[in-house]
């Protein structure tokens, strides 16, 4: 593993070595598991004893200490889910996934696990894959609902979802519009805009509607690589107001046509982003 | 100084006395299990149970973990409380039988059977151990994990903890006595004397500059021969 990753994750904490959780919910939102390594170098930080750490790693369902799969499927099995069939959708995951409550599968997809209650009895039997939730659950839904969770549930159709809308935007520097109408994204006109990286420069289209990450470029981007937007017009770099709200990495800006600011995080892979129409923060 | 009662004599004890030193010291026996006199208060057995307050209001507290308070009126031997400790003993020959200790507790306290299922674990959790490793080797080696049925003690990950010295504190003062004797897996083995009568550190060297506690030992007496 890294190991600048335990620093970075204890030093916004207090000195009074408060925080202890939220430490291993960020490692564990980096890794999907605690790593032995990480708990011990989480000790030498805090100064805490290995001993207290494993103890609060060990006590709470929500970490674990062994690799976990790519996707977390967790089948409830809380009373009303249990009455309602829930050990029947669990044996059936357990059939599909071919391994036990709490493994996971040799591929490293999946992770199965079987929980008390997902807080939503009346909508029984539950499940919940990445966090999203499945309601009345019946056997048939179960290949069904591998079967998006392998295509990735991130994804929002486009069309059907409330969340989705396109947008126009201009370089922030020259006002020169941003939009790309003979290369197509998600079925609308694209957003062009030159990026760098390490020694690669290039075109990039992102996607021009609001909650969709697809692009299109000309050279590969590496996952968690740190970008430089350009515009192509004026060659002037969208550089952002303000840092990413959920990395920390620098943000590009571009000018909604109509009045407004949007800001995407520089880094691939993240998804953070702001949205400021006419001072209205979304 | 604070007032109270002890089963009706009127005592006065310092302030931050626990109720079970204050009854100690006044001669009223209370019998204890998770408690000892180097080593932080826990509550983890129950078996120090009294009886405060009165008529309706009355509860069962555990004495090592409650401050005496001024007016408080305690009893330490109350129908209530021998029920309750009657039902700690055989709840903890329940669970660990083979421990001389609780035997003792049993023998001492005229409990004859239990009724309850019958099972040999050899942790009844009661923290003596952890403590002593934190409070008085200043090691922190060992702790609990996980919880509920799950809960155990050990070292973080299951594997030797750099922290521990092998001192032996913790089998010394472990009263179901086998909590660390892991002759079956002697890389981890510290000794195992307590469960078998051919103890390790007579047949092997490793363990000759070990430090042991096991004070009435088999082994010891074969090596003195």
């Amino acid at each position: 593993m890294d190991h600048n990753d335990a620093p970075m994750a204890t030093e916004t904490q207090d000195e009074d070595h408060d925080g202890l959780i939220s430490i291993l919910e960020r490692i564990q939102a980096k890794y999907n598991y605690l790593p032995q390594e990480a708990l011990r170098e989480v000790s030498e930080e805090t100064g805490r004893s290995l001993v207290d750490i494993y103890g609060v790693a060990t006590f709470y369902r929500a970490f674990s200490l062994k690799p976990r799969g790519k996707h977390l499927v967790s089948v409830c099995l809380g009373t009303a889910c249990h009455v309602r069939g829930g050990p029947m959708i669990a044996e059936e995951f357990e059939r599909q996934l071919g391994v036990c409550a709490g493994e996971t599968t040799p591929d490293k997809e999946f992770t199965l696990e079987t929980v008390n209650c997902l807080g939503a009895c009346a909508l029984g039997p539950i499940v919940t894959v990445d966090g999203r939730y499945f309601t009345k659950v019946g056997t048939a839904a179960v290949k069904k609902i591998l079967k998006q969770a392998k295509e990735g549930l991130g994804k929002v159709e486009i069309g059907t979802d409330e969340r989705v809308f396109p947008m126009e935007v201009n370089c922030p520097r020259c006002n020169h519009s941003l939009m790309d109408t003979d290369h197509l994204v998600d079925g609308h006109p694209s957003i062009r805009v030159t990026v760098s990286f390490g020694k690669m420069h290039g075109w990039l289209c992102l996607s021009s509607l609001y909650g969709s990450y697809n692009v299109t470029s000309e050279y590969p981007i590496p996952e968690n690589t740190v970008a430089y937007f350009f515009c192509p017009h004026c060659h002037g770099e969208l550089l952002g107001a303000s840092d990413c709200p959920e990395c920390g990495e620098p943000m590009v800006r571009m000018i909604v046509r109509g009045g407004g600011v949007v800001q995407i995080c520089s880094r691939r892979g993240c998804k953070g982003h702001t949205l400021d129409v006419d001072g209205v923060n979304l | 100084m604070i007032k109270l009662t002890l089963n009706g004599l009127e005592v006065s004890v310092e302030e931050g006395t626990t109720l079970l030193e204050a009854a100690r010291f006044y001669g009223f026996p209370i019998p204890t299990l998770c408690y000892n006199e180097g080593l932080s208060p826990y509550g983890a057995c129950r078996l120090c149970v009294v009886e405060i307050g009165e008529g309706p209001r009355a509860k069962l507290v555990s004495s090592c973990t409650y401050p005496a308070e001024e007016g408080l009126k305690v009893r330490t031997a109350s129908e209530r409380v021998l029920r309750a400790r009657k039902m700690v003993i055989e709840l903890l020959l329940a669970s660990c039988p083979q421990s001389k200790i609780i035997q003792d507790l049993a023998a001492a306290h005229n409990v004859r059977q239990q009724r309850f299922k019958q099972e040999y674990e050899d942790c009844i959790m009661c923290g003596l151990c952890v403590r002593m490793c934190e409070e008085q080797m200043m090691a922190k080696a060992i702790g609990f994990r996980g919880r509920g049925e799950k809960r155990s003690i050990g070292t973080p990950f299951d594997i030797t903890s750099e922290e521990c010295r092998q001192c032996g504190a913790c089998m010394y003062i472990c009263p179901a006595c086998q909590l660390r004797c892991t002759y079956n897996e002697p890389e981890k083995a510290i000794c195992g004397a307590c469960s078998n009568l051919s103890p390790p550190c007579v047949e092997k060297e490793q363990f000759d500059d070990m430090m042991c506690y096991m004070e009435p030992c088999v082994a010891c007496e074969i090596k003195t021969e």
